[in-house]
């Protein structure tokens, strides 16, 4: 559509032509997802170890939500992720085996929780919100690490149990169900967060992360968005923690540890941020190398991810899809 | 049976332990906005440097703590020229990322050069064993690191009271720009104030060497604490950190012997609610 149209419309239907024009689907976009259907049938491919990409993929996917798209950082993201596991575990465990309405309930857990984390920092900023996240992710992880007597303490959640898909696809050692479960569930999630960062929402969310002063001024809710946002954020972390639980049928503390605060944020800036997509690919490098890494160099293979971190922070700091991105524009526009 | 003051001064030579690995971050912080989680990492490059010179050259303890303070001061020179002052202008969450890399390639390389094991330190005799003081049976290694701890904070505050150099670094902490309009050599001011923010961290982990016990995972063990010590007490301000130093450390050794079941969660939740109330922390200056 071209300037000249769209000045002469009515501006109704010029903002509707434009929220039309960016929700448009990229061929690339159906080849990615193709692509994770087509990978199940390559003979001999570690089915197992793409689950678990797509579990990391969608956590970060819904960090970014909240970094890429609202500008807030958080150094406690595992903890939503923890929750949602260990819900998903809970439930599993004390009789309410379903895994759909399960994930549904975990999700709901996760959220709430969010809902109450944004709003008690929406209006922090800085130094001293990474330090309330990282705090309050270290007392989740705390408390799980010692009610031993509910969540088995380092030990885990033993005896969850999880009641085949829609009662026809039972979760086999082979991660075959695991893989197409989690595909589902991803891709329904990531068509949820497409709509939401597509929507006028989504705009009003990134134009309070590039000039919040002026939004305000525009009459937007500036510090409402960062609760929702957080919550949103939270739902979506708490289904891929879900998933994990429900496609391995157990629980431990490392689920809501720091570590995984850290190696999401690493994740998703690997991968690149405000791109969705971004995420999915930043687990891939991140998890592909860290598996060849700890192959190669049991004991040293951190040292690799360290500085591959450092690379990226100093030389991509817009990560790998932005970087990609921009190379194919330069491409196309020397042609 | 400890008695309820013996806790307490057992907490307070941890805590003063925290403060001197933390000073530095703080000041640097206040000064240059710049999140450095490695400090921890050159804490426990200060606690191996000891380890190495004690048990291999001979050097006797408490020499090699100047050794260590030095020595890690040099190399937070070359690391700051190196890598840091590149990323001054940038997020706290580019710093936080870009420190977080160098903690995990520092855990490898320690383990590379001094294995996977904990590690301590043998200190003289006379550091050795228990004293009694006021009636009570106090180790002395504590009652040292309560000495120096003491005549460190001193030194620091007065070094930035009252010296030119202190009142340098002050105005660049409340204002660099402003600092280096009138003439003020910054570049040269944040160099010297990281190389003396390192050198204590290198200093504050040679001394915990004896106390903790040195491994590669140190960095990540105590990179939240000090973290905590610094956001908490306030950036750039001495006075806050060692509030917030001494604060941590009779909490948690306090809460660890009465309260073992309730663990590191109070410290974490009083921490949240720091920030949450006062954002740049108790002590720290409002702009």
């Amino acid at each position: 559509m071209s300037v000249a149209q769209d000045t002469a419309a009515p501006p109704a239907s010029r903002a509707l032509g434009y929220f039309k024009r960016v929700a448009r689907w990229h061929p690339l976009e159906y080849a990615f997802w193709l692509g994770l259907v087509a990978v199940y049938f390559v003979p001999d491919v570690n089915i197992i170890l793409l689950g678990q990409i797509l579990i990391w993929g969608l956590f970060a996917m819904s960090l970014d939500l909240l970094l890429g798209y609202r500008g807030i950082p958080s150094m406690g993201h595992a903890a939503f992720f923890g929750i949602g596991a260990y819900t998903a575990g809970f439930l599993g465990k004390y009789g309410w085996t379903e895994p759909l309405s399960g994930m549904l309930i975990s999700m709901l857990v996760a959220g709430v929780i969010g809902l109450a984390t944004g709003r008690l920092v929406q209006r922090v900023a800085g130094i001293a919100l990474l330090m309330v996240t990282l705090s309050l992710n270290l007392i989740v992880y705390d408390v799980a690490h010692r009610v031993t007597w509910l969540t088995g303490g380092d030990d885990g959640l033993q005896g969850v149990v999880i009641q085949p898909v829609l009662g026809l696809f039972r979760f086999d050692i082979f991660g075959k169900t695991a893989y197409w479960y989690t595909l589902a569930v991803c891709f329904l999630l990531f068509l949820v967060a497409r709509a939401l960062v597509k929507s006028p929402w989504g705009l009003a969310l990134l134009g309070a992360r590039e000039n919040p002063r002026r939004m305000i001024m525009l009459g937007a809710p500036v510090e409402r968005s960062v609760t929702v946002a957080f919550a949103i954020a939270a739902a979506m972390a708490g289904a891929a923690g879900a998933l994990l639980t429900q496609t391995t049928s157990f629980v431990s503390p490392p689920t809501l540890s720091f570590q995984r605060s850290a190696d999401v944020l690493v994740i998703l800036i690997i991968g690149g941020t405000a791109r969705l997509y971004g995420a999915f690919i930043g687990a891939f490098v991140f998890l592909f190398m860290r598996d060849w890494l700890s192959a190669v160099s049991p004991v040293y293979w951190y040292f690799w991810i360290g500085l591959l971190l450092v690379v990226v922070v100093a030389f991509f700091r817009r990560g790998i899809l932005p970087t990609i991105e921009t190379a194919l524009t330069r491409l196309r526009a020397r042609q | 049976m400890a008695s309820a003051a013996t806790v307490l001064f057992n907490g307070i030579a941890y805590g003063v332990l925290l403060f001197i690995m933390s000073v530095g971050l703080s000041v640097t912080m206040g000064m240059m906005n710049f999140v450095n989680l490695a400090q921890a990492s050159l804490s426990m490059l200060g606690g191996y440097v000891v380890i190495a010179f004690t048990q291999s050259y001979g050097v006797p303890f408490l020499l090699s703590l100047p050794i260590a303070f030095v020595l890690v001061g040099l190399f937070t020179i070359v690391i700051e020229r190196l890598v840091f002052r590149y990323f001054y202008g940038t997020d706290d969450l580019t710093q936080v990322l870009l420190t977080i890399g160098l903690v995990f390639m520092s855990i490898a390389v320690a383990t590379y050069f001094w294995g996977p094991g904990y590690r301590g330190v043998d200190v003289p005799a006379w550091l050795t064993g228990q004293t009694d003081v006021f009636g009570l049976t106090l180790e002395r290694y504590r009652i040292f690191l309560v000495i120096v701890g003491g005549l460190l904070s001193i030194v620091l505050i007065f070094g930035l009271e009252r010296t030119r150099f202190g009142a340098m670094v002050r105005a660049c902490v409340d204002n660099s720009r402003v600092a280096n309009g009138c003439g003020l050599n910054t570049d040269l001011i944040f160099a010297i104030t990281f190389a003396v923010g390192g050198g204590l961290a290198g200093l504050g982990g040679a001394l915990s060497a004896n106390l903790l016990g040195i491994d590669p995972n140190f960095p990540l063990r105590y990179l939240v604490y000090v973290l905590i010590i610094v956001s908490v007490g306030g950036m750039g301000t001495i006075g806050g950190t060692l509030i917030a130093g001494l604060a941590l450390g009779i909490a948690d050794v306090g809460g660890k012997y009465y309260f073992p079941e309730i663990g590191s969660f109070v410290i974490y939740a009083i921490t949240a609610l720091v920030m949450l109330w006062s954002p740049r922390g108790l002590l720290g200056r409002h702009q």
